[in-house]
Protein backbone atom coordinates (compact mmCIF):
# COMPACT_ATOMS: atom_id res chain seq x y z
CA UNK A 1 0.00 0.00 0.00
CA UNK A 2 1.53 3.43 -0.60
CA UNK A 3 2.47 5.56 2.29
CA UNK A 4 0.37 8.68 2.23
CA UNK A 5 2.90 10.65 4.10
CA UNK A 6 6.55 9.68 4.65
CA UNK A 7 8.81 11.83 6.15
CA UNK A 8 12.67 11.36 6.07
CA UNK A 9 15.07 13.29 8.82
CA UNK A 10 13.05 16.21 8.66
CA UNK A 11 14.79 19.34 10.58
CA UNK A 12 13.93 22.66 10.66
CA UNK A 13 15.52 24.98 12.90
CA UNK A 14 13.89 28.75 13.42
CA UNK A 15 16.17 31.48 13.56
CA UNK A 16 16.29 33.84 16.45
CA UNK A 17 14.84 37.40 16.45
CA UNK A 18 16.27 39.87 17.70
CA UNK A 19 19.80 37.91 18.86
CA UNK A 20 17.63 35.00 20.73
CA UNK A 21 19.10 31.69 20.44
CA UNK A 22 17.99 29.82 17.71
CA UNK A 23 15.24 27.03 18.20
CA UNK A 24 14.93 23.79 16.88
CA UNK A 25 11.81 22.87 16.03
CA UNK A 26 12.53 19.25 14.38
CA UNK A 27 15.49 17.16 15.09
CA UNK A 28 15.49 14.97 12.15
CA UNK A 29 12.21 13.17 12.49
CA UNK A 30 10.95 10.07 10.64
CA UNK A 31 7.73 9.00 10.07
CA UNK A 32 5.40 7.11 7.70
CA UNK A 33 1.58 7.23 7.38
CA UNK A 34 -0.21 4.49 5.45
CA UNK A 35 -2.93 5.37 2.97
CA UNK A 36 -6.14 5.12 5.05
CA UNK A 37 -4.85 5.47 8.48
CA UNK A 38 -6.88 7.63 11.16
CA UNK A 39 -3.47 8.86 12.75
CA UNK A 40 -2.57 10.85 16.09
CA UNK A 41 -0.17 13.00 16.01
CA UNK A 42 0.43 14.05 19.69
CA UNK A 43 2.09 15.84 21.75
CA UNK A 44 2.63 19.43 24.41
CA UNK A 45 2.40 22.45 23.09
CA UNK A 46 5.71 23.65 21.22
CA UNK A 47 6.71 19.98 20.37
CA UNK A 48 7.13 20.39 16.96
CA UNK A 49 3.40 19.20 15.39
CA UNK A 50 2.12 22.53 13.72
CA UNK A 51 5.85 22.96 12.47
CA UNK A 52 5.47 19.40 10.87
CA UNK A 53 1.97 20.44 9.52
CA UNK A 54 3.24 23.29 8.17
CA UNK A 55 6.25 22.04 6.10
CA UNK A 56 3.77 19.56 5.10
CA UNK A 57 1.46 22.28 3.80
CA UNK A 58 4.00 24.22 2.89
CA UNK A 59 3.68 26.94 5.22
CA UNK A 60 7.22 26.55 6.60
CA UNK A 61 10.17 26.12 5.03
CA UNK A 62 12.07 22.67 6.34
CA UNK A 63 15.49 23.23 6.96
CA UNK A 64 16.44 19.33 5.45
CA UNK A 65 15.41 16.61 5.23
CA UNK A 66 12.48 15.00 2.65
CA UNK A 67 8.93 14.75 2.85
CA UNK A 68 6.30 13.31 0.48
CA UNK A 69 2.48 13.09 0.19
CA UNK A 70 1.04 10.52 -1.52
CA UNK A 71 4.57 10.04 -3.89
CA UNK A 72 4.62 13.29 -4.24
CA UNK A 73 8.31 15.25 -3.14
CA UNK A 74 6.61 18.77 -1.39
CA UNK A 75 9.17 20.72 -3.36
CA UNK A 76 9.82 18.53 -6.21
CA UNK A 77 6.52 18.41 -6.99
CA UNK A 78 5.03 20.32 -4.83
CA UNK A 79 1.80 21.77 -6.91
CA UNK A 80 0.97 17.69 -7.06
CA UNK A 81 1.41 17.01 -3.21
CA UNK A 82 -0.73 20.13 -2.11
CA UNK A 83 -3.97 18.71 -4.44
CA UNK A 84 -3.94 15.47 -2.19
CA UNK A 85 -4.01 17.53 1.08
CA UNK A 86 -6.88 19.40 2.75
CA UNK A 87 -6.23 21.23 5.88
CA UNK A 88 -8.09 22.29 8.83
CA UNK A 89 -5.86 24.69 10.79
CA UNK A 90 -5.88 25.38 14.13
CA UNK A 91 -6.31 29.25 14.23
CA UNK A 92 -9.95 30.20 12.27
CA UNK A 93 -8.26 32.15 9.49
CA UNK A 94 -11.68 33.08 7.02
CA UNK A 95 -12.76 36.15 6.60
CA UNK A 96 -15.40 37.06 9.30
CA UNK A 97 -17.28 39.26 6.79
CA UNK A 98 -17.66 36.55 4.11
CA UNK A 99 -20.57 34.15 3.80
CA UNK A 100 -20.28 30.48 4.73
CA UNK A 101 -21.26 29.33 1.06
CA UNK A 102 -18.49 31.92 -0.52
CA UNK A 103 -16.10 30.59 2.47
CA UNK A 104 -16.37 27.16 0.83
CA UNK A 105 -16.72 27.82 -3.13
CA UNK A 106 -14.07 30.23 -2.80
CA UNK A 107 -11.45 27.79 -1.01
CA UNK A 108 -12.74 25.37 -3.94
CA UNK A 109 -11.52 27.85 -6.83
CA UNK A 110 -7.90 28.07 -5.49
CA UNK A 111 -8.14 23.91 -6.60
CA UNK A 112 -8.84 24.94 -10.03
CA UNK A 113 -12.70 23.39 -9.27
CA UNK A 114 -14.93 25.95 -11.53
CA UNK A 115 -18.18 27.68 -9.35
CA UNK A 116 -20.82 25.30 -11.50
CA UNK A 117 -18.62 22.31 -10.16
CA UNK A 118 -17.76 23.75 -6.41
CA UNK A 119 -21.38 24.67 -5.32
CA UNK A 120 -22.85 21.22 -5.12
CA UNK A 121 -20.19 20.03 -3.29
CA UNK A 122 -19.95 23.00 -1.18
CA UNK A 123 -23.78 21.98 -0.64
CA UNK A 124 -23.93 18.56 0.74
CA UNK A 125 -20.58 19.43 2.31
CA UNK A 126 -22.13 22.10 4.24
CA UNK A 127 -25.75 19.82 4.55
CA UNK A 128 -23.36 16.85 6.04
CA UNK A 129 -22.17 19.20 8.48
CA UNK A 130 -25.24 20.85 9.50
CA UNK A 131 -24.10 24.42 8.39
CA UNK A 132 -26.52 24.37 5.55
CA UNK A 133 -29.49 26.52 7.06
CA UNK A 134 -26.26 28.75 7.47
CA UNK A 135 -25.02 29.10 4.09
CA UNK A 136 -26.18 32.73 3.43
CA UNK A 137 -25.09 34.07 6.88
CA UNK A 138 -21.29 36.26 7.42
CA UNK A 139 -19.08 33.81 9.22
CA UNK A 140 -18.90 36.04 12.22
CA UNK A 141 -22.48 35.50 13.05
CA UNK A 142 -21.61 31.68 13.31
CA UNK A 143 -21.48 29.87 16.86
CA UNK A 144 -17.64 28.47 17.69
CA UNK A 145 -18.45 25.03 17.17
CA UNK A 146 -20.37 25.91 12.97
CA UNK A 147 -16.92 27.99 13.01
CA UNK A 148 -14.77 24.78 12.78
CA UNK A 149 -17.72 22.66 11.30
CA UNK A 150 -17.27 25.23 8.75
CA UNK A 151 -13.28 24.81 8.42
CA UNK A 152 -13.62 21.43 8.25
CA UNK A 153 -15.90 21.88 5.26
CA UNK A 154 -13.64 24.29 3.68
CA UNK A 155 -10.70 21.77 3.76
CA UNK A 156 -12.50 18.75 2.00
CA UNK A 157 -14.29 20.91 -0.55
CA UNK A 158 -11.44 19.98 -3.05
CA UNK A 159 -11.82 16.01 -2.32
CA UNK A 160 -8.14 15.81 -0.68
CA UNK A 161 -6.83 12.07 0.14
CA UNK A 162 -5.37 13.33 3.36
CA UNK A 163 -7.35 15.45 5.61
CA UNK A 164 -4.65 17.17 8.12
CA UNK A 165 -6.61 18.21 11.57
CA UNK A 166 -5.00 20.70 13.75
CA UNK A 167 -7.27 20.93 16.92
CA UNK A 168 -10.79 20.61 15.12
CA UNK A 169 -13.24 20.36 18.28
CA UNK A 170 -11.12 22.70 20.27
CA UNK A 171 -13.83 24.81 22.06
CA UNK A 172 -16.59 22.75 20.95
CA UNK A 173 -19.36 21.39 23.34
CA UNK A 174 -19.51 17.73 23.87
CA UNK A 175 -22.66 16.90 21.62
CA UNK A 176 -20.94 18.71 19.04
CA UNK A 177 -18.16 16.87 19.58
CA UNK A 178 -19.34 13.10 19.13
CA UNK A 179 -21.48 14.33 15.73
CA UNK A 180 -18.10 15.54 14.35
CA UNK A 181 -16.20 12.17 15.73
CA UNK A 182 -19.12 10.26 13.50
CA UNK A 183 -18.42 12.83 10.43
CA UNK A 184 -14.63 12.00 10.69
CA UNK A 185 -15.04 8.37 11.15
CA UNK A 186 -17.71 8.03 8.23
CA UNK A 187 -15.07 10.13 5.71
CA UNK A 188 -12.03 7.79 7.40
CA UNK A 189 -14.01 5.14 5.95
CA UNK A 190 -14.80 6.42 2.75
CA UNK A 191 -11.04 6.11 2.06
CA UNK A 192 -9.50 9.87 3.47
CA UNK A 193 -6.50 9.58 5.67
CA UNK A 194 -7.08 11.53 8.70
CA UNK A 195 -3.96 13.00 10.65
CA UNK A 196 -5.27 14.29 13.44
CA UNK A 197 -3.82 16.80 16.44
CA UNK A 198 -5.73 17.05 19.90
CA UNK A 199 -5.16 17.88 23.28
CA UNK A 200 -8.09 16.01 24.31
CA UNK A 201 -6.45 12.47 24.26
CA UNK A 202 -9.59 10.68 24.67
CA UNK A 203 -10.61 12.15 21.14
CA UNK A 204 -7.63 10.51 19.58
CA UNK A 205 -8.14 6.94 22.00
CA UNK A 206 -11.41 7.00 20.23
CA UNK A 207 -10.32 7.82 16.81
CA UNK A 208 -6.95 6.65 15.48
CA UNK A 209 -5.85 3.79 14.35
CA UNK A 210 -2.03 4.58 14.55
CA UNK A 211 -0.22 7.25 16.88
CA UNK A 212 2.86 9.21 17.11
CA UNK A 213 4.06 10.97 19.78
CA UNK A 214 6.56 13.97 19.43
CA UNK A 215 8.49 15.88 22.38
CA UNK A 216 10.90 18.45 22.02
CA UNK A 217 11.06 17.87 18.15
CA UNK A 218 11.86 14.26 18.49
CA UNK A 219 9.11 11.08 17.88
CA UNK A 220 8.92 9.31 21.01
CA UNK A 221 6.46 6.68 20.48
CA UNK A 222 5.38 5.36 17.06
CA UNK A 223 2.95 2.63 16.82
CA UNK A 224 -0.53 1.09 16.45
CA UNK A 225 -3.16 2.67 19.29
CA UNK A 226 -4.02 -0.89 20.07
CA UNK A 227 -0.55 -2.56 21.38
CA UNK A 228 0.46 1.08 23.03
CA UNK A 229 -2.48 0.62 25.34
CA UNK A 230 -2.14 -3.08 26.00
CA UNK A 231 1.40 -2.94 26.42
CA UNK A 232 1.03 -0.60 29.06
CA UNK A 233 -1.43 -2.61 31.09
CA UNK A 234 -4.51 -1.05 29.45
CA UNK A 235 -4.35 2.73 30.79
CA UNK A 236 -5.81 5.19 29.42
CA UNK A 237 -3.96 7.40 26.51
CA UNK A 238 -3.93 10.13 28.71
CA UNK A 239 -2.09 8.70 31.31
CA UNK A 240 0.26 6.75 29.24
CA UNK A 241 0.97 9.86 27.69
CA UNK A 242 1.41 12.13 30.95
CA UNK A 243 3.96 9.40 31.47
CA UNK A 244 6.07 9.37 28.57
CA UNK A 245 6.70 13.33 28.37
CA UNK A 246 7.32 12.81 32.35
CA UNK A 247 10.16 9.95 31.28
CA UNK A 248 11.08 12.41 28.38
CA UNK A 249 11.49 15.24 30.72
CA UNK A 250 13.93 13.34 33.32
CA UNK B 1 -2.53 22.04 -12.16
CA UNK B 2 -3.81 22.45 -16.01
CA UNK B 3 -4.08 25.65 -17.82
CA UNK B 4 -7.77 25.50 -17.07
CA UNK B 5 -7.06 25.03 -13.38
CA UNK B 6 -4.80 27.49 -13.17
CA UNK B 7 -7.65 30.10 -15.05
CA UNK B 8 -10.03 28.67 -12.38
CA UNK B 9 -7.76 29.75 -9.64
CA UNK B 10 -6.89 32.92 -11.02
CA UNK B 11 -10.54 34.24 -11.76
CA UNK B 12 -11.49 32.78 -8.21
CA UNK B 13 -9.18 35.62 -7.11
CA UNK B 14 -10.35 38.43 -9.34
CA UNK B 15 -14.20 37.57 -8.42
CA UNK B 16 -13.26 37.70 -4.90
CA UNK B 17 -11.44 40.93 -5.17
CA UNK B 18 -14.31 42.09 -7.40
CA UNK B 19 -17.19 41.34 -4.89
CA UNK B 20 -15.30 42.67 -2.03
CA UNK B 21 -15.04 46.05 -4.02
CA UNK B 22 -18.10 46.19 -4.94
CA UNK B 23 -19.84 45.43 -1.95
CA UNK B 24 -18.03 48.21 -0.04
CA UNK B 25 -18.07 50.48 -2.73
CA UNK B 26 -18.85 53.33 -0.35
CA UNK B 27 -15.00 52.50 0.53
CA UNK B 28 -13.45 52.04 -2.41
CA UNK B 29 -15.19 54.04 -5.06
CA UNK B 30 -17.05 57.14 -3.86
CA UNK B 31 -14.01 58.55 -1.61
CA UNK B 32 -12.23 59.44 -5.01
CA UNK B 33 -15.01 60.03 -7.35
CA UNK B 34 -15.93 62.83 -4.39
CA UNK B 35 -12.35 64.62 -3.42
CA UNK B 36 -11.93 64.75 -7.58
CA UNK B 37 -15.10 66.43 -7.74
CA UNK B 38 -13.92 68.98 -5.16
CA UNK B 39 -10.50 69.37 -7.05
CA UNK B 40 -12.88 70.00 -10.18
CA UNK B 41 -14.93 72.69 -8.22
CA UNK B 42 -11.82 74.33 -6.59
CA UNK B 43 -9.01 73.89 -8.53
CA UNK B 44 -10.86 73.48 -12.25
CA UNK B 45 -13.76 76.01 -11.89
CA UNK B 46 -12.71 78.77 -9.01
CA UNK B 47 -9.56 79.21 -9.14
CA UNK B 48 -8.17 78.08 -12.91
CA UNK B 49 -11.11 80.26 -14.10
CA UNK B 50 -8.57 83.16 -13.04
CA UNK B 51 -5.72 81.45 -14.86
CA UNK B 52 -4.30 81.57 -18.49
CA UNK B 53 -4.64 78.49 -20.99
CA UNK B 54 -1.82 76.11 -20.69
CA UNK B 55 -0.58 74.48 -23.82
CA UNK B 56 -3.68 75.76 -25.25
CA UNK B 57 -6.02 74.38 -23.24
CA UNK B 58 -8.03 75.60 -20.19
CA UNK B 59 -6.69 74.65 -16.70
CA UNK B 60 -9.32 72.03 -15.62
CA UNK B 61 -8.95 70.45 -19.03
CA UNK B 62 -5.26 70.50 -17.96
CA UNK B 63 -5.71 69.16 -14.75
CA UNK B 64 -8.42 66.48 -15.30
CA UNK B 65 -6.00 63.59 -16.94
CA UNK B 66 -3.29 64.37 -13.83
CA UNK B 67 -6.82 63.82 -11.83
CA UNK B 68 -7.88 60.83 -13.31
CA UNK B 69 -4.31 59.50 -13.21
CA UNK B 70 -4.09 60.86 -9.45
CA UNK B 71 -7.01 58.58 -8.08
CA UNK B 72 -6.16 55.24 -9.77
CA UNK B 73 -2.88 55.11 -8.90
CA UNK B 74 -3.96 55.87 -5.09
CA UNK B 75 -6.59 53.03 -5.66
CA UNK B 76 -4.29 50.91 -7.31
CA UNK B 77 -2.04 51.06 -4.70
CA UNK B 78 -4.46 51.16 -1.73
CA UNK B 79 -6.40 47.98 -2.84
CA UNK B 80 -3.33 45.57 -3.12
CA UNK B 81 -1.39 46.64 -0.05
CA UNK B 82 -4.68 46.47 2.14
CA UNK B 83 -6.39 42.82 0.66
CA UNK B 84 -2.87 41.22 0.86
CA UNK B 85 -2.01 43.08 4.00
CA UNK B 86 -5.27 41.71 5.48
CA UNK B 87 -5.22 38.30 4.05
CA UNK B 88 -2.22 38.15 6.21
CA UNK B 89 -3.38 39.25 8.95
CA UNK B 90 -6.27 37.07 9.33
CA UNK B 91 -4.24 34.36 7.66
CA UNK B 92 -6.69 33.82 4.59
CA UNK B 93 -3.72 34.10 2.85
CA UNK B 94 -2.69 30.68 4.22
CA UNK B 95 -5.29 29.14 2.40
CA UNK B 96 -4.34 30.30 -0.97
CA UNK B 97 -0.24 29.39 0.12
CA UNK B 98 -1.93 25.57 0.97
CA UNK B 99 -3.34 24.92 -2.49
CA UNK B 100 -1.93 23.93 -5.62
CA UNK B 101 -1.98 27.56 -7.23
CA UNK B 102 1.38 28.84 -8.15
CA UNK B 103 3.07 31.94 -6.83
CA UNK B 104 2.40 33.75 -9.80
CA UNK B 105 -1.36 33.41 -10.01
CA UNK B 106 -1.58 34.83 -6.73
CA UNK B 107 0.37 37.83 -7.81
CA UNK B 108 -1.65 37.94 -10.54
CA UNK B 109 -4.71 38.07 -8.77
CA UNK B 110 -4.27 40.69 -6.49
CA UNK B 111 -2.24 42.58 -9.25
CA UNK B 112 -5.57 42.33 -11.34
CA UNK B 113 -7.88 42.90 -8.63
CA UNK B 114 -5.85 46.78 -7.60
CA UNK B 115 -5.80 46.99 -11.65
CA UNK B 116 -9.82 46.58 -11.94
CA UNK B 117 -10.25 48.84 -9.06
CA UNK B 118 -7.67 51.80 -10.43
CA UNK B 119 -9.92 51.36 -13.56
CA UNK B 120 -13.40 51.49 -12.55
CA UNK B 121 -12.07 54.49 -10.48
CA UNK B 122 -10.33 56.02 -13.62
CA UNK B 123 -13.61 55.99 -15.11
CA UNK B 124 -15.67 57.39 -12.42
CA UNK B 125 -13.86 60.30 -12.48
CA UNK B 126 -13.65 60.37 -15.98
CA UNK B 127 -17.43 60.64 -15.76
CA UNK B 128 -17.78 63.23 -12.66
CA UNK B 129 -14.82 65.38 -15.15
CA UNK B 130 -17.70 65.86 -17.91
CA UNK B 131 -19.54 67.65 -15.93
CA UNK B 132 -17.31 70.33 -15.90
CA UNK B 133 -15.58 70.82 -18.67
CA UNK B 134 -15.51 68.66 -21.94
CA UNK B 135 -12.88 66.47 -23.29
CA UNK B 136 -10.90 65.71 -26.37
CA UNK B 137 -8.76 62.30 -26.88
CA UNK B 138 -5.93 63.06 -28.96
CA UNK B 139 -4.80 59.36 -28.91
CA UNK B 140 -6.69 56.54 -27.44
CA UNK B 141 -4.29 54.08 -27.75
CA UNK B 142 -1.83 55.59 -25.85
CA UNK B 143 -4.32 56.71 -22.96
CA UNK B 144 -5.59 53.42 -22.69
CA UNK B 145 -1.79 51.83 -22.22
CA UNK B 146 -1.00 54.87 -20.08
CA UNK B 147 -3.40 54.38 -17.66
CA UNK B 148 -3.20 50.44 -17.86
CA UNK B 149 0.29 50.02 -17.54
CA UNK B 150 0.15 52.38 -14.36
CA UNK B 151 -2.20 50.85 -12.63
CA UNK B 152 -0.22 47.47 -13.35
CA UNK B 153 2.78 49.10 -11.66
CA UNK B 154 1.18 50.78 -8.83
CA UNK B 155 -0.87 47.76 -8.07
CA UNK B 156 2.57 45.96 -7.98
CA UNK B 157 3.86 48.21 -5.67
CA UNK B 158 0.88 47.91 -3.52
CA UNK B 159 1.79 44.04 -2.89
CA UNK B 160 5.50 44.98 -2.18
CA UNK B 161 4.31 47.15 0.27
CA UNK B 162 1.70 44.35 1.67
CA UNK B 163 4.44 41.98 2.16
CA UNK B 164 6.71 43.94 3.65
CA UNK B 165 4.11 45.28 6.18
CA UNK B 166 4.09 44.16 10.03
CA UNK B 167 1.45 45.78 11.15
CA UNK B 168 -1.48 48.33 9.86
CA UNK B 169 1.25 51.72 10.05
CA UNK B 170 2.84 49.85 7.64
CA UNK B 171 0.40 49.93 4.89
CA UNK B 172 -0.29 53.87 5.63
CA UNK B 173 3.49 55.06 5.50
CA UNK B 174 3.76 54.82 1.96
CA UNK B 175 1.18 55.98 0.46
CA UNK B 176 0.72 58.84 3.18
CA UNK B 177 4.43 60.12 3.32
CA UNK B 178 5.99 59.04 -0.29
CA UNK B 179 2.67 58.68 -2.44
CA UNK B 180 0.91 61.43 -1.88
CA UNK B 181 4.13 63.63 -2.04
CA UNK B 182 5.35 62.08 -5.27
CA UNK B 183 1.70 62.30 -6.79
CA UNK B 184 1.02 65.98 -6.08
CA UNK B 185 4.74 67.17 -7.45
CA UNK B 186 4.67 64.80 -10.38
CA UNK B 187 3.06 67.48 -12.93
CA UNK B 188 -0.58 67.10 -11.81
CA UNK B 189 -1.83 70.91 -10.94
CA UNK B 190 0.96 72.24 -13.01
CA UNK B 191 3.34 71.39 -16.41
CA UNK B 192 7.00 71.12 -15.06
CA UNK B 193 8.00 73.54 -17.89
CA UNK B 194 7.11 76.27 -16.03
CA UNK B 195 9.22 75.61 -13.05
CA UNK B 196 12.84 77.06 -12.53
CA UNK B 197 15.56 74.75 -14.56
CA UNK B 198 16.64 73.01 -11.56
CA UNK B 199 13.27 71.65 -9.95
CA UNK B 200 12.30 70.78 -13.42
CA UNK B 201 15.46 68.17 -13.26
CA UNK B 202 14.75 67.06 -9.83
CA UNK B 203 11.04 66.23 -11.32
CA UNK B 204 12.39 63.74 -13.68
CA UNK B 205 13.64 61.64 -10.68
CA UNK B 206 9.85 61.86 -10.21
CA UNK B 207 7.87 58.79 -11.72
CA UNK B 208 4.58 59.98 -11.54
CA UNK B 209 5.42 62.73 -14.00
CA UNK B 210 6.32 60.21 -16.50
CA UNK B 211 2.69 58.33 -16.33
CA UNK B 212 0.53 61.84 -15.63
CA UNK B 213 2.22 63.33 -18.66
CA UNK B 214 1.47 59.99 -20.90
CA UNK B 215 -1.40 60.11 -19.46
CA UNK B 216 -2.37 64.18 -20.41
CA UNK B 217 -0.55 63.21 -24.12
CA UNK B 218 -3.49 60.78 -25.02
CA UNK B 219 -6.17 63.29 -24.03
CA UNK B 220 -4.88 66.43 -25.16
CA UNK B 221 -1.48 65.64 -27.10
CA UNK B 222 1.10 67.83 -24.97
CA UNK B 223 3.76 66.32 -22.77
CA UNK B 224 6.64 67.34 -20.66
CA UNK B 225 8.37 64.73 -20.96
CA UNK B 226 9.03 62.98 -24.38
CA UNK B 227 6.59 59.57 -24.51
CA UNK B 228 8.82 56.81 -25.25
CA UNK B 229 10.91 58.40 -21.70
CA UNK B 230 7.68 58.06 -20.16
CA UNK B 231 7.03 54.30 -21.80
CA UNK B 232 10.49 53.13 -20.84
CA UNK B 233 10.29 54.46 -17.32
CA UNK B 234 6.84 52.77 -16.80
CA UNK B 235 7.78 49.37 -18.33
CA UNK B 236 11.37 49.19 -16.93
CA UNK B 237 9.93 50.05 -13.25
CA UNK B 238 6.98 46.96 -14.00
CA UNK B 239 9.87 44.36 -14.53
CA UNK B 240 11.91 45.47 -11.93
CA UNK B 241 8.92 45.45 -9.69
CA UNK B 242 7.85 42.16 -11.18
CA UNK B 243 11.19 40.77 -10.20
CA UNK B 244 11.11 41.57 -6.88
CA UNK B 245 7.72 39.93 -6.30
CA UNK B 246 9.00 37.05 -7.41
CA UNK B 247 11.54 36.45 -5.32
CA UNK B 248 9.85 37.51 -2.24
CA UNK B 249 6.91 35.27 -3.52
CA UNK B 250 9.70 32.29 -4.09
CA UNK B 251 11.08 32.43 -0.66
CA UNK B 252 7.90 33.46 1.16
CA UNK B 253 9.54 36.61 2.53
CA UNK B 254 6.94 38.18 5.27
CA UNK B 255 4.30 35.32 5.00
CA UNK B 256 6.23 31.65 5.19
CA UNK B 257 8.29 30.60 8.05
Amino acid sequence: MTSAVSVSNLRKTYDGKKGAPTVEALRGINLTIAEGDFFALLGPNGAGKTTLIGILTSLVNKTSGEASVFGANIEQDRSLAKTFIGLVPQEMNFNIFEKVIDIVVTQAGYYGMPRAVALPRAEQLLKDLGLWDKRNTPSQQLSGGMKRRLMIARGLVHNPKLLILDEPTAGVDVEMRHEMWSFLRKLNSSGTTIILTTHYLEEAEALCRNIAIINKGTIIINEPMESLLASRGHASLEQIYLDLIKQEEK
Amino acid sequence: MTPSHLWTAYYTIIYHEVARIVRIWSQTLLPPVITSGLYFIVFGTFIGSQLPPINGFSYIQFIVPGLIMMQVITSAYSNTVSTFYFAKWTKTLDEMLVSPMPEWVIIAGFMSGGVLRGLIVGALVLATSLFFTHLVIFNAFILVAAIVVTAVLFSLAGLINGVFAKGFDGISIVPVFVLTPLTYLGGVFYSVSRLPPFWQHVSLFNPILYMVNAFRFGFLGISDVPLWQCFAVLLGLMIIFLGVLGYLFKRGVGFRQ
